[in-house]
């Protein structure tokens, strides 16, 4: 580390100069940079400072004060800045940028040209003042851990960007590596009928089994949060049963019939207000559901008050997945998402139909280069978990549950009067062992992988099963975890690397995770990152 | 790309070929792998021996106040220290190991959930070399991968010679951007 150092003073002399579009020696940020630091500092500082002056009976001795811990602020982030500084070194390689950094702890990243996917510049008030840039390299790592140069003159950060621009613009088309974006204003002009497009009939459907009592939980939420502004107690039932013997006793005093009637009637204004709530929310969100195949990729629009108009390209699909409910299972609906790059998934959802036939998702999935299995009859070959999985699973959550409801009946022990609340917990425990082990025969029944040429599908849930499909040459990574259960008892869990979401195959034969772990690291393997972006 | 996928489990690698035999999660467990350099058990009993003696502190303050009996407090504190500092930095440094292919950094670790991860050069995004003053003491780097996958977006090399480390960075370096077929 000490050669960089050496190198970085040595070019500094030519830093400034405005075309850094060679491949270099290590350079230094701007010199300024730590000033910007220390300006930084005293904000922090600012505080401290002002509690100082206050805290003192003598105004003087609490200036005196302030200012001398400002000036020790200011000079401390101004050297561990000017360190940093001077231990901070950049090189624009051949094909990679280089930062190296660090005082008591080195870390060297390298980002490679090929995989740099947007260059921005950013300003803050007092770099900007200086001249100075921040510049982010976006990375397809998702933002999280990108590199950052901080900070650098305008001029030099337009050159880097020209330069990661020229140096990728090579094979590839420079558009087709920018990010996402909202389509504002899509060029194309194509009217072909869309791939997808909900009518006010399907919406009404969908708005039936869209039947959601959330309205009702908030109300309750609601009625506990501010029953303090209510004239009596809510919770206090000794004063409910008060009120019906009172002015309510006319209630009482209707008979079985009309008590009866006003149970029906309370269940029915329940499924007028969950159907309701069902509606407006599927009417307000996706009317006019539309998708569209453009030349960008698939455009969707949707919404009745906000519309969003959102383009998904092609080539950054990694997987997609079949989602459906408890009940709309039963005929036949269900809904179909993407599952895009990461730093897509934050700006929008990625739904692509949202209620449809199996025979409406096909084409779209196949438009987005994906298939989906046509059944169980299907030449797809379906697995299982492991059953020794199932077995543990149904065993662990039965102890658990036996170790809260023994720790439950301990507690009440010497309480004579809990004697069949403690009854009633201990012989709750069979009954639990029956639904827990029938619960884990169900979902080894209907949780399923399969592995076909070009496909990973994983079926999850026991009463809404969802269906994932990931492309195996899109996987990013490949690993096999075994908690200490799992190694004596033979099964692992495979988790593939999937760019903005997760595929994770439970509880299956540790030789079976390892085949196919193999197929698709084989899969991997044909094509580079960079090459699947281009699409 | 197509005549590889013929059939979807065929074992491509030559590296893990051998899993073919009697027992091929053994043979898959442990082939290939390669060790840590062994200062990395060092490494980690100093950062236990960091974290033990302030625990040992206010231990040895607590057994002073005499809450308890003599050495109710001290002796288990003790054994645990002791485990924490002795005996589990030589295991963890025997739960871990490496396997670096033509194409693929695999990387396995773990006492008791075991993970064994394997991320093909092709998907790296970018790369890390990053040294902690400990690490630095005894010559070594800990080597990071970047993925774009969510789950593993960052896979973990520790315990590396700092000059294998760098060595290891250039071959994945040289392999991104490159088609392999």
């Amino acid at each position: 580390m000490t050669t960089s150092d050496d190198a970085g003073t040595a070019v500094l002399g030519e830093a400034s100069g405005p075309a850094p579009c060679k491949a270099t020696e290590g350079r230094r940020t701007h010199p300024l940079g730590f000033i910007v630091r220390g300006l930084q500092g005293v904000k922090n500082a600012l505080l401290p400072m002002v509690a100082l002056v206050f805290a003192n009976d003598d105004l003087r001795l609490g200036l005196t004060a302030a200012i001398g811990l400002g000036f020790i602020i200011v000079i401390l982030s101004m050297s561990v800045g000017y360190i940093a500084w001077r231990r901070l070194t950049y090189r624009i390689g051949t094909d990679d940028i280089r930062v190296e950094s660090g005082i008591l702890s080195r870390a060297a990243r390298s980002v490679p040209f090929e995989r740099i996917q947007d260059v921005s510049l950013e300003q803050g008030l007092v770099p900007r003042l200086l001249g100075l840039v921040e510049v982010r390299f976006e990375t397809g790592a998702g933002g999280k851990d990108e590199l950052k140069l901080a900070f650098l003159t305008e001029a030099e950060g337009e050159a880097l960007r020209e330069t990661v621009r020229i140096r990728n613009s090579g094979p590839a088309d420079p558009a087709s590596t920018e990010a996402l974006s909202k389509a504002d204003e899509p060029q194309a002009t194509r009217t072909a009928p869309p791939l997808f497009a909900m009518d006010n009939r399907r919406l009404l459907t969908f708005g039936l089994f869209e039947f959601s009592l959330a309205v009702v939980a908030v109300f309750a939420g609601a009625a506990q949060q501010f029953d303090f502004l209510l004239p009596f107690d809510l919770w206090d039932f000794d004063g409910w049963q008060d009120r019906l013997a009172g002015p309510g006793a006319w209630l009482q005093g209707l008979g079985f019939a009309a008590q009866a009637a006003g149970a029906v009637v309370a269940a029915a204004t329940l499924i007028v207000v969950g159907m309701t709530t069902g509606f407006i929310r599927t009417f307000t969100r996706d009317w006019d559901f539309r998708l569209e195949e453009t030349d960008r990729g698939f455009r969707r629009r949707r919404g009745l008050f906000t519309r969003t108009d959102v383009v998904m390209p092609k080539h950054r699909v990694q997987a997609v997945q079949v989602t459906t409910g408890v009940v709309r299972r039963f005929f036949g609906w269900h809904g179909l998402k993407f599952i895009s790059l990461a730093q897509d998934a934050g700006s929008a959802s990625h739904v692509v139909a949202p209620f449809a036939r199996t025979s409406e998702m096909t084409p779209i999935a196949e438009t987005a280069g994906f298939s989906l299995p046509v059944d169980a009859a299907g030449n797809t070959e379906w697995r299982r978990s492991s059953a020794r999985y199932r077995v543990d699973q149904a065993l662990i959550e039965f102890g658990l549950l036996l170790l809260v409801s023994a720790f439950l009946a301990a507690s009440l022990w010497f309480e004579a009067e809990e004697a069949t609340v403690r009854a009633i917990l201990l012989a709750i425990a069979p009954f639990a062992a029956v639904t827990l082990a029938v619960r884990q025969w169900l979902l080894w029944q209907r949780e399923r992988h399969s592995i076909d040429l070009h496909q990973i599908y994983n079926r999850t849930g026991l009463f809404a099963p969802t269906l994932n499909v990931a492309s195996r040459i899109k996987l990013q990574s490949a690993e096999i975890v075994q908690g200490p259960i799992a190694r004596r008892r033979g099964y692992a869990t495979l988790h593939l690397g999937l760019a903005g979401g997760k595929f994770a195959i439970r509880g299956i034969e540790l030789d079976r995770a390892h085949a196919l772990r193999r197929g698709i690291l084989s899969s991997i393997r044909s094509r580079d990152f960079s090459a699947l972006m281009q699409g | 790309m197509t005549n590889d996928n013929a059939e979807w489990a065929e074992p491509a690698e030559p590296e893990t070929s051998a899993d073919e035999g009697g027992f091929p999660a053994l043979a898959a467990d442990n082939e290939g792998l390669r060790p840590l350099h062994p200062n990395y058990a060092k490494v980690i009993r100093v950062w236990a021996l960091i974290i033990a003696v302030p625990i040992l502190i206010v231990a040895l303050i607590v057994e002073a106040a005499e809450v308890l009996f003599p050495g109710f407090v001290l002796l288990p504190v003790l054994l645990l220290l002791g485990l924490l500092v002795l005996r589990l930095p030589t295991r963890r440094y025997h739960a871990r190991g490496y396997a670096m292919g033509d194409e693929r950094l695999r990387v396995v670790r773990g006492l008791l959930f075991r993970s064994d991860a394997v991320v093909p050069f092709g998907r790296v995004q970018h790369i890390d070399l990053n040294r902690d003053p400990v690490e630095r003491y005894y010559g070594l780097s800990t080597l990071t991968v970047h993925t774009a996958g969510s789950h593993n977006a960052s896979v973990r090399l520790p315990g590396l010679l700092d000059e294998d480390a760098r060595v290891m960075r250039e071959t994945i370096r040289a392999h991104i951007g490159r088609e392999s077929l």
